[in-house]
């Protein structure tokens, strides 16, 4: 589409008119950043484009991949469908704050690799934080019909789901031993 | 996406005050508006973000009623101790709706206003009476197998109701607290969703910036037992091509208080009555679940790709009266 006001341009389609610009403070990963937004920015882009945190991906752009996935207080969401201003004073967690400051991974990527649970890995931060969030979540039964049914919001294009599967499980153990 | 200005009021005066200033959307949890404003079929001058105004809590009322804030998110309204144990049939229903992310987003407000998945409706560009009234259908002579409706409709649309949610809630029955510029009042749930008829771009009673405060379920019924059943093309995060909410309760042997709505066949969440009346007072068989279900398509209309909507959604309700009261009724899937 031609129209300059549907595509997906962060920020105002007229540069001149800052009258409903908003700060809002965004604390993601532990860090806190001040960011001057338009109202209409919705979460996945002011991750990606303005603090450069391109670990979660823009799929389909309607929450019906699951490619965006984020944690925010314990509980994943669609990136893409969430204004910014909603997640100020929440704790976001993306893909990028996953490991261990000293590059020791978390159970999950450790357990991705591993199990070969991607092939083109397009979709594999949003199955990550999907798959933290579940494996947090006492509601969430542990079994494979359980987790296959927690995960139906993350498309898989490449059909990785067998091992994706297996290193959900294999992570819920690491973790249940630990 | 177009532009909006944003508004997040604190009182919900203050919000209905904001929203009249302008042509405006209220914003619970989004996934329907920022999904609808992103593809150009909803948009709003203005957003009000209703977030701060306290409306998320469910809370058991004296006379045994359990109001439910608006806010209230789709997992904690199905994971919490009161429906769990009172309206199984709505817990269900909100866990079978859409994906674990979208589901901790969503509200209960939302969901009761959610907009049809009618695809002429979501491509901004076919024919479609309900966005742009009078352009005609695109949905009646076009493709219509599995978003479409083959009870309550009319020769100006065929959209099925989407949600999951509203067919256990009109199954237990509840009423729609809203406020407005002249103040509260009270919504029986209904009555809340309209009928397309004539005017499918009126979807529900609200006036013009009412606000849904907060839904109250009908105080649980003492024994009765309810659950929902959805059918559809994949086992997951698919919208239901039929699905039946039961509650009843069994005394001496009879059926009493049964009520059934339905989902994903009808333009709103359907209640079927005369299935109902059906049931009342008869001791359970499948006969009298036949009887039951070929009643509650009576005034069914087919269209060319969804008549296999009628015995499927007749078939939703044999398994889910039969699986409620102990009684086989269809053989186990291998």
């Amino acid at each position: 589409m031609a129209d300059a006001t549907l595509d997906a341009t962060v920020g105002h389609v007229d540069p001149d008119d800052t009258s409903s610009l908003q700060t809002i403070e965004l604390t993601v990963n532990g860090q806190t950043h001040t960011l001057t937004l338009e109202p209409n920015v919705v979460l996945l882009d002011a991750l990606r484009e303005r603090l450069n945190l391109t670990g979660a991906k823009k799929g389909c752009d309607h929450g019906q991949c699951g490619a965006c996935t984020v944690v925010i207080d314990g509980r994943a969401m669609n990136s893409c469908l969430l204004l910014a201003a909603l997640a100020e004073g929440q704790d976001i967690t993306t893909i990028e704050g996953l490991a261990d400051e000293d590059g020791t991974l978390h159970p999950i990527q450790q357990a991705f690799l591993e199990h070969d649970a991607y092939q083109c890995g397009y979709c594999t931060a949003g199955q990550m934080m999907m798959a933290t969030s579940i494996l947090n979540d006492k509601d969430i039964a542990k079994d494979p019909a359980s987790i296959k049914e927690a995960m139906s919001g993350n498309i898989c294009r490449c059909g990785a789901y067998k091992n994706i599967l297996d290193a959900v499980q294999s992570a819920h153990r690491t973790i249940e031993g630990a | 996406m177009r532009a909006f200005d944003y508004a997040r009021p604190g009182a919900v005066g203050a919000a209905i005050a904001a929203h009249a200033k302008a042509d405006s959307a209220y914003l619970a949890g989004g996934t329907t508006l920022l999904d609808l404003a992103k593809i150009d079929i909803m948009q709003p001058e203005q957003v009000v973000d209703i977030n701060g105004l306290g409306l998320d809590r469910i809370e058991r009322l004296e006379d045994g009623r359990v109001r439910v804030g608006a806010l209230v998110t789709n997992t904690a309204l199905a994971r919490h101790e009161l429906i769990e144990t009172h309206y199984p049939v709505l817990s269900q229903a909100l866990l079978s709706g859409a994906s674990t992310q979208l589901r901790n987003k969503a509200t209960t407000g939302g969901n009761v206003m959610q907009r049809v998945r009618c695809p002429y409706f979501r491509d901004g560009a076919s024919p479609c009476n309900k966005r742009e009234p009078g352009s005609g259908c695109s949905a009646i002579g076009g493709v219509n197998r599995e978003t479409f409706a083959v009870l309550g409709t009319s020769e100006q649309c065929i959209a099925a109701h989407p949600s999951d949610m509203c067919v256990a809630m009109a199954a237990i029955g509840a009423t729609v607290s809203v406020h407005g510029p002249k103040g509260t009042r009270e919504i029986d749930f209904g009555a809340f969703h309209l009928l397309p008829g004539s005017t499918p771009e009126r979807e529900h009673a609200l006036e013009p910036d009412e606000l849904i405060t907060h839904v109250t379920l009908n105080a649980p019924e003492r024994d009765a037992r309810s659950g929902y059943l959805k059918l559809r093309d994949r086992a997951s995060y698919q919208f239901a091509l039929a699905s039946c909410a039961a509650q009843l309760t069994l005394k001496g042997g009879v059926i009493r208080s049964p009520r059934i709505a339905l989902g994903g066949v009808a333009t709103k969440p359907w209640r079927a009555l005369e299935a109902e009346r059906i049931l009342e007072g008869k001791a359970p068989s499948k006969a009298l679940f036949e009887q039951a279900a070929k009643a509650a398509f009576k005034t069914a209309t087919a269209y060319e790709h969804n008549a296999f909507k009628i015995p499927l959604g007749q078939h939703a309700i044999i398994a889910e009266l039969g699986k409620l009261t102990g009684l086989a009724t269809t053989q186990e899937a291998s």
